[in-house]
């Protein structure tokens, strides 16, 4: 059924007069998704054009180190590793807040906080040592351009741990009600979207630099 | 009115993007993603540092196991499917798709554009003296 059957009124049926109590055509759960995949696309917009400039700094180094003598890939790898699991269990904690299961949910919750903060800690040393031998973001176009793109999804990973204990404690206090879980969703959304944008920063940033 | 009781079960509460119906086949999907994410984040690391391929064909294959990985995220983990509950987030995405590919292209085309016709630094240095 698309929106247009449903505006049209052709979707009476499986709606099963939902319409007086929130006022809207479709289940709560579905728009508010759809709002903060809304979001969340143009928050993608934002990273594509730090993409973009990144990509045309690329060779600006200034007469600085080049990404090919920066880039670790085995701290980019166990990086990666850290987000793609934290994506999987945050999936799962999901699953759990969805079934009413509390173990499952703070487990999953809790496991996704500590890789988060894991690919943090590995982040901020990178970003710590490349400063520490004078490759700051103040030494050429190609590393504001880098310190801009990966410390902004850095950023966003931040945002998105404080999210998480804020889940945890919401859940914790008000228990698993309907708007509560709708939050859920919106952060499981949040993170998994943090992880396709990582997924891009790790294929153009790294593996195209270091082998340059 | 508690927010309980608006929530009533309906065909399509369950089908946002992020929602299954069962438990366990919602683990399975998950399951298959992490899997599916794994394997073509290996591919990358391998393709990356290999001398076994032509050189010039890694960043080509670099870029199409992203969006390949990609892909498998948003179907695995972001649930977005062909389903018709999913009309309105597929549609965003195109858009979305849409727009991240002309400000990549449109950037990179003028900026190429523009290094190739501009004159070199040291000449530009020499006239302003």
């Amino acid at each position: 059924m698309s929106a247009f059957e449903a505006a049209a009124g052709r979707g009476h049926l499986d709606r099963a007069g939902r319409d007086g109590e929130d006022g809207g055509l479709w289940s709560k759960r579905i728009v508010v998704g759809y709002g903060f995949w809304i979001f969340l696309l143009s928050d993608i917009i934002m990273f594509s054009a730090f993409f973009a400039a990144y990509a045309v700094l690329v060779g600006a180094t200034a007469g600085g180190p080049s990404g090919r003598e920066l880039f670790h890939l085995r701290n980019v790898g166990l990086e990666t590793v850290c987000l793609l699991l934290s994506s999987f269990t945050c999936g799962l904690a999901s699953v759990g807040a969805r079934a009413h299961r509390g173990s499952w949910f703070y487990g999953a919750m809790a496991a996704t906080g500590t890789l988060g903060a894991a690919f943090l800690f590995i982040e901020v040393r990178e970003f710590a040592g490349m400063i520490a031998q004078g490759a700051g973001p103040t030494q050429s176009a190609f590393l504001s351009a880098f310190f801009t793109l990966v410390g902004c999804h850095g950023l966003h990973v931040t945002v998105g741990l404080l999210w998480l204990l804020t889940m945890m404690a919401q859940v914790f206090a008000k228990g698993y009600r309907a708007d509560i879980l709708r939050r859920v969703l919106c952060f499981g959304l949040f993170w998994h979207t943090l992880d396709i944008i990582w997924v891009a920063i790790f294929t153009v940033v790294y593996l195209m630099g270091a082998g340059q | 009115m508690s927010y309980s009781d608006q929530e009533r079960e309906s065909p399509y509460a369950e089908s946002a993007p992020g929602y299954e119906q069962e438990s366990g086949e919602a683990v399975a999907s998950y399951l298959i993603g992490l899997g599916l994410a794994a394997l073509l984040t290996i591919v990358s690391f391998f393709i990356a540092g290999t001398t076994l391929v032509w050189g010039p064909s890694i960043p080509v294959a670099l870029v199409v196991l992203a969006i390949a990985q990609m892909g498998v995220h948003l179907v695995f983990f972001l649930n977005i499917t062909t389903g018709p509950d999913n009309v309105n987030n597929v549609m965003a995405l195109a858009f979305g798709v849409l727009i991240v590919l002309l400000l990549l292209a449109g950037s990179l085309w003028i900026m190429a554009n523009l290094n190739h016709n501009m004159m070199p630094m040291n000449q530009i240095m020499q006239m302003q003296r």
